[in-house]
């Protein structure tokens, strides 16, 4: 039996703005029969895009009922930009909190009130447009990346609870493990260069430079059968040898000053500049 | 509101009233130990013995077939593992897609159990959760080990043809275990009747306590001890009995045996009046599994475009106890094995119920749930986008 808060079994009991709005002129749909959890968010956004009026209808268990009426009872009255801003932990401790396993319908609920804000203002967002990792439920990296993000994710059982990928078949686990990964050398190397500053020896300054290659920079080169290498770190300078496809490739300047040079400044130092070595 | 109506029997049991007057004796009176020189722990042993015949009653099987065991789940390991340990030679097992845990997932990871690859068949099911035997007998092969086969599904109560099938597997020359665990106590089995080498139950689905099971080892069948100990048991189980259980179990299989009659008429007169009851009154409900081939005491069915869990806490409020395969219950993500292995719709695995009832239910407690659970599936399909938009898909 779920450790449902009180304000849940109320929110699910009596649900707040069952219904349709007909005239509704903000739409959010999200999930699906086969997910097991789904929500139809419909708003109604006056000419100051002060939402007036918002309802539900929700396939789903009795967190993704409560959820869904919390929400709504959150964003009535708020302007879009307000709404916009509403995060799931935001539903979830307007519900007093959810079991862990629950978190997903929070989740949910964001990803509805951001459907629908997209579809007044008439754009597409870019959830949809990811690589699809766990196939069970449909979930792409951008979805997964951005929930590791907002909610400090840690383990692949975390993500799980809380976007549903890796809940079906398992076969996604090593890749869900691997944005977990990537994002924790994304913390880290974005820490490292504000600490170490400046006064990074020419060795610290190889390695960080080869953990970004290795990482990010060659296997984004290799999709398209090119490759690099680093061949002298001078000062600032950091001289490196372009290989295979891109070695010959007419746009390999751009790449290397886009690209490369920006990659590294980002991530080791940003008085570096990257040069080919047949400059 | 605080009266209970219990309809969730597969998943547990009330203990029954006449269990806990004998058992209670063996913890406060009777406390010796059955390994005992002195008469004072020797009696017990005699109450044991007693308990034994009234479970071998029950199956029709020798007292010497049962080994008490801790549960079920224990019953399952010791049969399965003995049974491949008797042939090391051979690596495959075939068993369903629908057992219990127990089963299904020792046999999946029964590589990582051994330190050797084995290959597992899963007999698939028809949609009404019923096996093919042409597709059994083909899964045979030269390196076939063992057969674990449930008698009765937990979840819909479709009933295998197991003894027919431990017939195919002695042809083949191969061991089969069943798990009995929801067949025993409520439908009739005679063990001198079939080729069953290894047959599991579990005392707290038949109003026995919980953490009691007994595994039944036909006489003559090669056996290797799961828990390695002492010499209780006649070596086949390390581990001091648990006395007051193991008295709480003969009873229960002596109340069942004479109870298999109530249990087959009018607890069966009960369910099929709250099935044909649902299934008339509300519409877009479905029966999950087999009609007649089934245990007389279960009924599992789905309410399409809604979910279960919302479904059950409903029910709850009302004091009605049942359980749902959907996903949300269990913490899974996935409609229960059993559901996708039938190939129920996502429209309606998601919000299968199952009402499992026992002789302490009554009429009066049915027409309270045919009372209450329409309006409620009205409320959440009211909310349900599926619902509202089901003609135009
Ligand atoms: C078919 C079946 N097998 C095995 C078990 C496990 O029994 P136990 O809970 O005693 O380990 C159960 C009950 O949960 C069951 O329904």
């Amino acid at each position: 039996m779920w450790d449902y808060t009180d304000k849940v079994k109320e929110h699910f009991l009596n649900p707040r703005n069952v219904g349709q709005i007909d005239t509704a002129n903000a739409v959010g749909e999200v999930g699906s029969l086969a997910c097991g959890d789904a929500l139809k968010l419909m708003l109604m956004v006056d000419d100051k895009e002060i939402i007036v009026d918002a309802k539900f209808q929700t396939f789903g268990c009795a967190s993704a009922i409560a959820s869904s009426s919390a929400l709504t009872e959150m964003v009535k009255g708020m302007s879009l930009s307000e709404a916009a801003k509403i995060t799931n932990e935001d539903i979830a401790n307007f519900l007093g909190g959810l079991p862990k396993e629950k978190m997903h319908c929070s989740v949910m609920g964001r990803e509805a009130l951001e459907a629908a804000i997209a579809n007044y203002r008439g754009i597409l967002l870019p959830m949809a447009e990811g690589e699809v990792v766990c196939e069970c439920f449909g979930v792409t990296d951008i979805e997964v990346r951005r929930a590791i993000e907002e909610s400090h994710l840690r383990t692949v059982e975390e993500i799980t609870n809380f976007t549903k990928a890796g809940g079906g078949c398992g076969k996604c686990h090593d890749r869900l493990q691997e944005l977990l990964d990537a994002s924790a050398h994304q913390v880290k190397a974005s820490i490292i260069p504000l600490k170490a500053s400046r006064r990074m020896t020419n060795i610290q300054k190889i390695k960080l430079i080869e953990d970004v290659f290795e990482r990010e920079v060659r296997p984004t080169l290799r999709k398209d059968g090119g490759d690099i290498e680093l061949i002298d770190v001078d000062g600032d300078i950091v001289i490196v040898s372009l290989r295979g496809a891109c070695g010959s490739c007419a746009k390999s300047r751009t790449t290397l000053k886009e690209y490369v040079e920006k990659k590294l400044r980002e991530q080791v130092l940003d008085t570096l500049t990257v040069e080919d070595d047949r400059a | 509101m605080n009266r209970t109506i219990y309809m969730d029997n597969n998943a547990t049991t009330r203990v029954a009233p006449e269990v806990v007057e004998v058992m209670q004796p063996y913890f406060s009176e009777f406390y010796g130990n059955p390994s005992s020189m002195h008469t004072f722990g020797g009696q017990v042993g005699d109450a044991i013995v007693r308990a034994r015949a009234k479970i071998a009653h029950l199956l029709n099987a020798d007292p010497d077939e049962i080994v008490f065991t801790s549960c079920g789940t224990e019953s399952d390991s010791t049969a399965i593992l003995s049974a491949i340990r008797a042939n090391p030679a051979k690596r495959h097992i075939i068993t369903t897609r629908v057992e219990h845990p127990a089963v299904k997932n020792l046999a999946e990871n029964l590589h990582a159990f051994t330190g050797h690859k084995y290959r597992v068949t899963q007999l698939a099911v028809d949609s009404e959760g019923m096996l093919d035997l042409d597709e059994y007998e083909k899964a045979f092969s030269e390196d076939t080990a063992a057969v674990s086969v449930m008698w009765a599904n937990n979840e819909t109560g479709v009933i295998f043809p197991v003894q027919q099938m431990a017939e195919i597997a002695k042809a083949h020359g191969v061991l089969f275990h069943t798990d009995a665990v929801q067949a025993v106590g409520k439908v009739p089995i005679d063990l001198k009747k079939t080729a069953i080498d290894f047959l599991s139950l579990s005392g707290h689905k038949l109003h026995a306590p919980k953490g009691i099971g007994a595994l039944y080892v036909r006489k003559g069948t090669p056996f290797t001890p799961f828990l390695i100990g002492g010499h209780q048991e006649k070596g086949r189980r390390g581990g001091t009995e648990n006395t007051a259980s193991i008295i709480a179990l003969g009873k229960a299989c002596e109340l069942a045996a004479a109870r298999m009659t109530v249990e087959n008429t009018r607890v069966k007169h009960l369910r099929d009046k709250l099935e044909n009851g649902l299934l008339t009154s509300i519409p877009n409900a479905i029966r999950n599994g087999h009609p007649s081939t089934r245990l007389p005491n279960t009924s599992n069915i789905s309410f399409e475009y809604i979910e279960g869990e919302a479904i059950l806490l409903h029910l709850n409020t009302v004091g009605i106890c049942a359980s749902s395969g959907s996903a949300c219950t269990s913490g899974s993500l996935e409609p229960s094995h059993v559901m996708r292995a039938m190939g129920v719709p996502f429209t309606a695995a998601h919000g299968s119920i199952r009402f499992s009832l026992s002789i302490y239910n009554t009429e009066e407690e049915v027409d309270f749930v045919l009372e209450h659970l329409p309006p409620i599936i009205d409320k959440l399909r009211n909310m349900s986008p599926f619902w509202h938009n089901r003609h135009k898909s």
